[in-house]
């Protein structure tokens, strides 16, 4: 289905971010509409999870402009606080409050930063919880749960601020390959509701079923952007062919 | 070896009042040596400029120094400047002095084992600076440094048996006294070994719990 003409939520132009003197973003444009699912794909250090962390503003840029909602991310009048409970993020080691059980991880945000009430809050967090099939795990500690659970916990998180747009970071890269699908599963249900999403990974399937958009990255640069079925049929740069070969045998 | 235990029947009033005391000293050095840990380790963390290096000073003075002379210089010292205090008051100073650090150093180390990826979690979900140090990083720091802090207590309550020297009727004082006064230097040992026990023990068990208690949600038993 084609997005295009939705509302665009965030655009990203000619981002640089540099580490000391390397540059690890050149010139990245990107503009992701209401409802679109973007997969960023590239080699291992290309600069995917920097991209994802500037989004948030757990990097600082240097160069370019983000905007999301109409508003700059950039300078030091951006209201994080605010922004980042629009723009939920996942990621790789789950990252749950280990000290806190499944309902106080999901409660945390939605009632001490965002003040709601609690009751209406609950009833969320177990219809979330509901949905992904966990719902008997509220009191459990992470500690009790498999990998594949708490990455789905870590999802019902986020999405428990109500989120504009969802990061995923390598959410199954950590997980047994038993585990992968059902938080693949979880994923691919919010693409279906129409959930704003950038996601990387490396399960090559997947991308291809959830993508409306295939990002493909190489040392920063924005080497491909196309249908998934384009990018994975018939790759236009020789960077994406020889990327894509990597996963065929 | 007969023990004289008219002796320890007719100071036991004594000793009972000086176990008192020394209880109220270490309750409320304890109390303040957490409380100026909790804030010198926060100082820290959030690097504040010139809060930090006087952290950083206090921390090797009061570490680096016995509490002896800590405390005769707050006791004498300041006097001569014309700072008085009654000898309690000084006395807690002096152990929440010495506490302070001690406590600072173990907060320290729990909070700087706190992941960075767990921060960025907090921040993710839009926590502020302060919210993140409530809701994530204390308690974590908390559950990892227990054992430390629990030291740390037990350490300062024994150190009360230092600040009998500035003419405070703690427990180490009082058996001074006593032994100075009628020479039963058994009975007077074996009465205050007793009452450190009877203070220490339920304190350590105490302790126990608590550290089990806090680490439980993140460590299991
Ligand atoms: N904190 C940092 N300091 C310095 N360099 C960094 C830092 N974080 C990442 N880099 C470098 O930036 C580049 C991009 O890293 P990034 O983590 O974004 O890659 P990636 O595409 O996510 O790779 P992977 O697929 O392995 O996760 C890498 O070359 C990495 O070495
Ligand atoms: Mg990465």
């Amino acid at each position: 289905m084609n997005k295009e003409n939705h509302q665009v939520l965030l655009e990203i132009k000619d981002l640089h971010k540099e580490y000391d003197t390397r540059t690890v973003l050149d010139g990245i444009h990107l503009r992701v509409h209401k409802g679109e699912v973007i997969v960023v794909l590239g080699p291992s250090g290309c600069g995917k999870s920097t991209l994802l962390r500037c989004l948030n503003g757990l990097e600082s840029i240097q160069g370019g402009d983000i905007q999301f909602d109409g508003e700059s991310l950039i300078g030091p009048n951006v209201d994080w606080q605010k922004t980042r409970q629009k723009i939920g993020m996942v990621f790789q080691n789950y990252e749950l409050f280990p000290h806190m059980t499944v309902i106080e991880n999901i409660l945390l945000g939605p009632i001490k930063v965002q003040k709601r009430e609690k009751k209406e809050v609950m009833d969320q967090a177990t219809q979330l919880l509901e949905k992904v099939g966990l719902s008997d795990r509220k009191d459990s500690y992470p500690r009790q749960l498999s990998g594949g659970q708490k990455q789905r916990i870590a999802i019902v998180r986020a999405l428990c601020m109500n989120p504009e747009i969802m990061l995923f970071d390598e959410v199954t890269a950590a997980l047994d390959p038993e585990m992968v699908r059902e938080v693949l599963d979880v994923i691919l249900g919010l693409a279906k509701q129409g959930m704003t999403m950038m996601i990387v990974t490396h399960e090559m399937g997947f991308a291809q079923a959830v993508a409306d958009r295939i990002l493909f990255i190489d040392e920063g640069k924005v080497c491909e952007m196309s249908e998934p079925k384009e990018f994975f049929t018939n790759p236009k740069t020789e960077r994406a062919q020889q990327f894509l070969n990597i996963f065929q045998f | 070896m007969d023990i004289n235990w008219q002796f320890i029947i007719s100071t036991l009033p004594l000793y009972q009042k000086a176990a008192w005391i020394t209880i109220k000293l270490g309750f409320w050095g304890t109390l303040l040596s957490l409380i100026i840990g909790l804030v010198c380790s926060i100082i820290l963390y959030f690097r504040i400029k010139i809060l930090k290096e006087l952290v950083g000073i206090y921390v090797e003075l009061s570490r680096n120094t016995p509490l002896l002379i800590q405390l005769f210089f707050l006791y004498f010292g300041l006097t001569k400047i014309g700072i008085t205090m009654s000898e309690t008051t000084c006395a807690i100073i002096g152990l929440a002095f010495l506490g302070g650090s001690y406590m600072s150093e173990a907060f320290r180390s729990g909070i700087e084992a706190v992941s960075k990826t767990q921060i960025e979690s907090g921040l993710s979900i839009g926590l502020s600076q302060m919210q993140l140090i409530r809701y994530v990083i204390l308690p974590q720091a908390f559950a990892v440094t227990m054992p430390s802090l629990a030291a740390n207590c037990i350490f300062l309550f024994k150190e009360t048996s230092i600040v009998g020297a500035i003419a405070i009727a703690e427990l180490m004082h009082v058996t001074q006294d006593v032994i100075g006064m009628y020479y039963q230097t058994f009975e007077s040992l074996f009465m205050l070994v007793v009452a450190y026990l009877i203070i220490i023990l339920p304190l350590s068990f105490l302790l126990t719990w608590l550290e089990r208690k806090v680490r439980y949600a993140e460590f299991g038993n």
